[in-house]
Parts: C-alpha cells; sequence; structure tokens
C-alpha cells in the first residue's frame, strides 16, 4: 500500500531533519553552481536539479548498501544524494583536477566506484540498459542489490526504454525504473510527446508494475521507494515509479523556458515545494524552531561556499591527464 | 526424361556438405516435398526435400560422405517405367569437376585456384610458438577460446540472438549452453541496441561480457553503447571504471546477402579511442585473439567473417596460446613489394603474392590481426626493407585503414617510397546482389596484383 502524504504522524524529526538537510543540499548547490555557471567557471551543459529534490532524497532512503543507482545529464542531486563529495562533484564541474573525473568528465559524466554511482550519461535513454545490465551483475553474482535506474520523460518515448523493460520482467532483474517526469522533455511538454501520458502505464505491456507517486513529497517518495525495492529484493523482478515532479530552472542554462508561463512555475513553487514542505511538517508540528532550521541552513551554505572555493582553487588537469584512462 | 538430383547450397556461404543420411533407397517413388536425405552443413544438419516427383533411378554418392561440394549429382530422378540405364550418364562422382570452382567470392580463377591449397593447409605466422599444433576451422578455434576463457573465469558470460538453444546461428557457440548453461549463454531477444547497453552496464557490474551480433550490421542499432556507454566510460570517470568486455560477430560480405548485410566496419570502429579491434584472418588468430580480447580489461570489437568460419588452419595445442594485440604477422617474407592486409583481406594478398612470385615479384604480407593498436612498427619496418607499399581490405575506399597507414608511412618513412601507396578496397558502392556484380565490387587479388606492378613499374 503506497502511503500518502500525511504519513506525518509516523516520522521522527531527525529522519525529517535528514530530508531536510539533504534537499536544501542540493537546491542550495544547484543555485551556486548557477552562478559559477554565470561567472563562465563552469562550461558545457549544466542541467539542474532544483524543484526535484525529493525523488532522489526519498529515494535513497529507502536504499541499502551495495544498491546501485545511474542516471541521466541532470545528475547533480542524485550525486549528492548517495553522499557523493560536494567538492569532488562542483570541482568536476568547474573540470579541475580535484573534479571525481579529474576534470575529464563534466557535469553530465560523473561516476563514483565507491558509493555506487555508475553515472552521469549524456545521450538520452542510454543508462536505461545500462542500469538494467548493473541489475543483471547483481543477479548473476546472487547478491540482493537493486539499481535505481534514473530516467525523464523525455527519455521514456527512447525506443531501448521498452527493449530494456522486456528484458528485466523476462529476466526478473532487480531494477527499479523511476521515471522522473518533470512534464517537459526540454521544451517538449509530456501532452506534446505522447498520448499516452501515464508513463508508468507502459511497463504493464511487459508485466512490470508500477505506480504514480507524488514526487514532490518525499515521504510518498520513501515510502513507494520501500514497496518497490521490497518487490525487486523478492526476486520478483523490475518496479516502475513515475515521480510527478518539476523542474524550476530551465533546462539548461541556456534554456530561457518560454514553452510554459511563469505563473505555471510560480504555483508548483508555492503550493508544492518539496523543501517548504518538511520545513512545514517540522514547524507546524512543532518539531523544529526556526532557530533550529536556520542553523541548518547556515551549515548547508558553509558547505556549498567550501565545495565552490574548492572547485574554483583545484588547479586545471595536467595536461599529460588528456593521454591517460583511455585504456585500463 | 531422367532429372538430376544436386547437392543443394543451403547457406549463402555453402561451398560443400556432408550427405549424413538418405532418407530414400533406389526404387522408392518420391512426391515433391518429401524429404529426400540430411546434409550436414558446417553450421547445421538440414532437411533437403524433393522438389521433382519420380522413381529413384539411383543414388550416386552414398551417405556419409563427406566434402561433396554444392551442385554435384547425388542421385537420378526417373519416371515410373523408366530405368536408370535411360538416363543421361552423370560424370563420376563430381567432387573433382566442381573442385576447380573458384569460392565464390574470389574473382580471379587462376589465383583463386592458387589460394584453395593454401587456405587449407595454412600459412605459417611468422610468430607462432614451437610446440604441437591441431587443424582447427576458425569457427572451432573461436568456440574454443571462449570455451576455455568462460572455464577460467565465472565472470565471462556469453550473450546474443540465438547463440544457446539454437546453438548459435553460424554455429560459434555450440555446445556452449550444454556445458555452461543459461546462466553463462543467454538467448536474448531480437534487440541490439538493449542488450549491448545490458551488457555494457554488466560490465559495470563487475562480470566480463561477450555480446555475439548475428552480424555486425545488425551492431549499427548498438553502436551507441559500444562508442559512447563501453568505449568512453574509462576516461570520463577519471579511470574509475572501463567496460571488461567483447563485442564480437561476423563482419564484411558474406555471400550474395546483398548491401544491408555485407559491411566492413573495421575503419569506423578503428577510428574510436578507447575500443580495441581485432580482425582475425586464421583459426590461430581467431583463437589467440579472442582469448587476450576477453582477458582484457578494455571493450574490445572483434570482427569475424562468415566466409573464413569454415576455413582451417593450424593452431597450436597450448592452453595459454595468446596472441597479444598491436602485434602484426608477417606472413611472407619478400623484398620487393609490402602487401599490409587483415581478416579476409590476407587470403587475397596471399593469394596475389604467389601469383606475383611466379612473376618475379617479391612480396612480403603483413597480417595486422588488431587494427587498434596497429603494429606500425611492423608495417613501416618492411616499407622502408621494400620501399613500396599496397593496403588491402574489403570495405569502403573513403576513410579506409589503407587511407591511414598510407598517410602514416608518408608521414615517417617517406624518403624511403619509391612509389605512391596504393590502397586495394572495396568499391564505392553499397554491396549489390547480383553475383557479377557482388565479384565486382569486392577486392580481389587480381585487382592486388595489378597494384603491386603498378608501384613496382611493371
Amino acid at each position: 500500500m503506497a502511503k500518502k502524504p500525511d504519513a506525518r504522524p509516523n516520522v521522527s524529526k531527525e529522519e525529517l531533519l535528514k530530508y531536510y538537510r539533504e534537499m536544501l543540499l542540493i537546491r542550495r548547490f544547484e543555485e551556486k553552481a548557477g552562478q559559477l555557471y554565470g561567472m563562465g567557471l563552469i562550461g558545457g551543459f549544466c542541467h539542474l536539479y532544483i524543484g526535484q529534490e525529493a525523488v532522489v532524497v526519498g529515494l535513497e532512503a529507502a536504499s541499502k548498501e551495495g544498491d546501485k543507482r545511474i542516471t541521466s545529464y541532470r545528475d547533480h542531486g542524485h550525486m549528492l544524494a548517495c553522499g557523493m563529495d560536494a567538492k569532488g562533484v562542483m570541482a568536476e564541474l568547474t573540470g579541475r583536477e580535484g573534479g571525481y573525473s579529474k576534470g575529464k568528465g563534466g557535469s553530465m559524466h560523473m561516476f563514483s566506484k565507491e558509493k555506487h554511482f555508475y553515472g552521469g550519461h549524456g545521450i538520452v535513454g542510454a543508462q536505461v540498459p545500462l542500469g538494467a545490465g548493473l541489475a543483471f551483475a547483481d543477479k548473476y553474482l546472487g547478491n540482493d542489490n537493486v539499481t535505481f535506474t534514473y530516467f525523464g520523460d523525455g527519455a521514456a518515448n527512447q525506443g531501448q526504454v521498452y527493449e530494456t523493460y522486456n528484458m528485466a520482467e523476462l529476466w526478473d532483474l532487480p531494477v527499479i525504473f523511476v521515471i522522473e517526469n518533470n512534464q517537459y522533455a526540454m521544451g517538449t511538454s509530456v501532452k506534446r510527446s505522447t498520448k499516452s501520458t501515464t508513463l508508468f502505464g507502459r511497463g504493464l505491456a511487459y508485466g512490470i508494475p508500477g505506480e504514480q507517486v507524488d514526487g514532490m513529497d518525499v515521504l510518498a517518495v520513501k515510502a513507494a521507494g520501500e514497496k518497490a525495492v521490497a518487490h525487486c529484493r523478492a526476486g520478483k523482478g523490475p518496479y516502475i515509479l513515475e515521480m510527478m515532479t518539476y523542474r524550476y530552472r530551465g533546462h539548461s542554462m541556456s534554456d530561457p523556458a518560454k514553452y510554459r508561463t511563469r505563473e505555471e512555475v510560480e504555483k508548483i513553487k508555492t503550493e508544492k515545494d518539496c523543501i517548504e514542505h518538511v520545513r512545514d511538517l517540522l514547524t507546524q508540528g512543532g518539531l523544529a524552531s526556526d532557530e533550529e532550521l536556520k542553523a541548518i541552513d547556515k551549515e548547508i551554505k558553509a558547505i556549498v561556499n567550501e565545495s565552490a572555493e574548492f572547485a574554483k582553487d583545484s588547479p586545471e588537469p595536467a595536461l599529460s591527464e588528456l593521454w591517460t584512462d583511455i585504456y585500463a | 526424361m531422367a532429372t538430376e538430383v544436386l547437392m543443394p547450397a543451403l547457406s549463402p556461404t555453402m561451398e560443400e556438405g556432408t550427405l549424413a543420411k538418405w532418407l530414400v533407397k533406389e526404387g522408392d517413388t518420391v512426391k515433391s516435398g518429401q524429404i529426400l536425405a540430411e546434409i550436414e552443413t558446417d553450421k547445421a544438419t538440414m532437411e533437403f526435400e524433393a522438389v521433382d516427383e519420380g522413381v529413384v533411378g539411383k543414388i550416386l554418392v552414398a551417405e556419409g560422405t563427406a566434402g561433396v561440394k554444392v551442385n554435384t549429382p547425388i542421385a537420378v530422378l526417373v519416371e515410373d517405367g523408366e530405368t536408370v540405364s535411360d538416363a543421361p550418364k552423370p560424370a563420376a562422382v563430381a567432387a573433382v569437376a566442381v573442385a576447380a570452382e573458384a569460392p565464390a567470392t574470389v574473382a580471379a580463377a587462376p589465383v583463386a585456384a592458387a589460394a584453395a591449397p593454401v587456405a587449407a593447409s595454412g600459412w605459417p605466422h611468422s610468430d607462432l610458438p614451437e610446440g604441437p599444433t591441431k587443424t582447427m576451422t576458425v569457427r572451432e578455434a573461436l568456440r574454443e577460446a571462449m570455451a576455455e576463457e568462460m572455464r577460467a573465469d565465472p565472470t565471462v558470460f556469453l550473450m546474443g540472438e540465438e547463440v544457446g538453444e539454437y546453438q548459435g546461428a553460424y554455429k560459434i557457440s555450440q555446445g556452449l549452453l550444454d556445458e555452461f548453461g543459461p546462466r553463462r549463454v543467454v538467448d536474448t531477444p531480437i534487440t541490439e541496441m538493449g542488450f549491448a547497453g545490458i551488457a555494457t552496464g554488466a560490465s559495470w557490474g563487475g562480470l566480463k561480457p561477450i555480446v555475439e551480433f548475428m552480424t555486425f550490421n545488425f551492431a549499427m542499432q548498438a553502436i551507441d553503447h559500444i562508442l559512447n556507454s563501453a568505449a568512453k566510460t574509462l576516461y570520463m570517470s577519471g579511470g574509475q571504471m572501463g567496460s571488461p568486455m567483447v563485442f564480437r560477430g561476423p563482419n564484411g560480405a558474406a555471400a550474395r546477402v546483398g548491401a544491408q548485410h555485407s559491411q566492413d566496419y573495421a575503419a569506423w570502429y578503428a577510428a574510436i579511442p578507447g575500443l580495441r579491434v581485432c580482425m582475425p584472418y586464421s583459426a590461430a588468430d581467431a583463437k589467440g585473439l579472442l582469448k587476450s580480447a576477453i582477458r582484457d580489461p578494455n571493450p574490445v570489437v572483434f570482427l569475424e567473417n562468415e566466409i573464413m568460419y569454415g576455413r582451417s588452419f593450424e593452431v597450436p595445442t597450448d592452453p595459454d596460446f595468446v596472441v597479444p594485440f598491436g602485434k602484426a604477422s608477417i606472413m611472407r617474407a619478400g623484398s620487393d613489394v609490402t602487401i599490409v592486409s587483415f581478416g579476409i583481406g590476407v587470403s587475397h594478398a596471399l593469394a596475389a603474392a604467389e601469383t606475383l612470385a611466379g612473376e618475379g615479384i617479391s612480396a612480403e604480407v603483413i597480417n595486422l590481426r588488431t587494427l587498434r593498436p596497429i603494429d606500425y612498427d611492423t608495417v613501416l619496418a618492411s616499407v622502408m626493407k621494400t620501399n613500396r607499399c599496397v593496403t588491402v581490405e574489403e570495405g569502403f575506399p573513403v576513410g579506409s585503414i589503407g587511407d591511414h597507414l598510407a598517410s602514416t608511412i608518408m608521414q615517417r618513412a617517406f624518403d624511403y617510397l619509391d612509389a605512391p601507396v596504393v590502397t586495394c578496397t572495396g568499391k564505392d558502392v553499397p554491396m549489390p546482389y547480383a553475383a557479377n556484380l557482388e565479384k565486382f565490387a569486392l577486392i580481389t587479388p587480381a585487382e592486388i596484383v595489378t597494384a603491386v606492378k603498378s608501384v613496382c613499374y611493371r
């Protein structure tokens, strides 16, 4: 049974504070990344995760050590949520030696074997079979890990997604397909790209169960995640979670987002913001004071500023790095 | 009116087969569609049906006969009441008559005739280790390489279309399902992009996949994962994680399968940093290179050739025999000109060299074996000795491996050249179906002979 947002009574203060802290870290980090992009310190494409924080934070709360995750190019939030160091992520954005890929990957191509984060993929939809492949390996090796395979509503129209659904269900792979439906594939709304707008439902054709989840509510996300994880770990094969979410910023830093109204964005920000939601739960429930939350804000700001300083100070990779890591 | 029943061609590249079993005997009446015999090709045992009605007047080839050439008369059907003596005498079992026929894809008849015995016994490789060898086909060599590596490393597994229960579309994986089971010999749906991606992900998750493409033409559906996912991830991750895996399958033209099934991708994949690219010529190459490929921590594109699958060569029996990457093999030493080739091109180059020897031109034939890395040193040393170079490949001319070699030789050995490097390639056209046009589109030994003479000013 999927829990609904009013799971409030069962949630401890510590748990809520954890979510608050993790979501806030992602938001402040992304705001800083936007700023550094504006200053020319970050180049190329830079896709911000602002607005969607509850999805990764909620699902990470449902995971255990050993579980894997893989996503698209909108990947900074996923990396922070799985415990990768903000400094290493930011330094990769600035293309510096201290970055997770020594500056050779960039915003869209970052990995951490240690944290079981398998990218960061720039080709829309490619991460879907790759994620199923990680799950294939876990099943082959006989452990009970699951792989969270994230993709957007845009990728949901790629053919390889359905090739993967077919094989994932055929072979009972322990993979959770997380569709982050932020309603716009760059500038094309879901309605303008398909008549089959209930995206999780497409899995039913392959025998994969799934559900739509309020992706702006971290508690609902966590509850759905736990259900999906239990399904996978029980050897029942894949599960689809369609997270209804929203990105506040453009597709990338260079997107003016003219395809939607300012009012639409404002309405979501006002009514559905995932961080405000947890803040309300904490303050209205009398679980945390404004002062406590302000202290956390300050702490997060310090982490983000430190990451930005590190990303500016870390040297550019040595020219000799051009020629390394091509072959193992 | 008697009708000859001829040995049928049961696959695009079949040249001969074994008449495994007769299902009719002399005097039997047969109807069209009735199964006459079981015929074993190098890929499968197939049932062979009667086209015409009649009475089996005479069986000309006994069951169990191997090496029966396509189009050899194997039986005579007569009409009711007729006897076989009324039938026109078929030439004595035609194995001899047909043997002179060139393999379909080798154009110039005299040259091809020279090539045939050569291919059968196998040219010695310059660097085969001392020690015992056994004769095996390229197909058997590939199978043995996979089986040995799968026995040695439990994380190696094979995945692809028809690799398991069907025993391999080209029978490369025959028997592997029986030995290793469905966990390690994984039949996939027809979904190249999907399973190439899954295999690449599995390589990051601690396994060593061997992906079989039924042909590399189908790998076009999966090329994004080969390049963007498998080849580039080690670099993009700053060395944290690579893709230890092999993408293998037949590449290039088979015989009469038309434009969409006949393309050589050597130059395409060889252009990509992060990939290793192999193209074996002989069974020894095939076995030694595939073992190296499976053990290699990098993604390897392994380009095979359907026409070569059934050809036999000597292969070292030493289970530790491997062919290292980046090491060309000098197949034949010579002093007047260097012919550089790879894959099936080597057989054309060797045939040309034999013809040239008869005309007093001594050609050195280099088999590159790997196209990334390329053994430039061996090529350059040879060109510095012979001062002339001709490259041979089946692929298209624009942006060919030959183009790259010509450019490299020009930049690194210009002063040694007595003539421009000439590149022999397939013609710059989609592969036609018509037999004569296909022959014309493919590179031939005769063209290599002409090219060599031009660089020798003869």
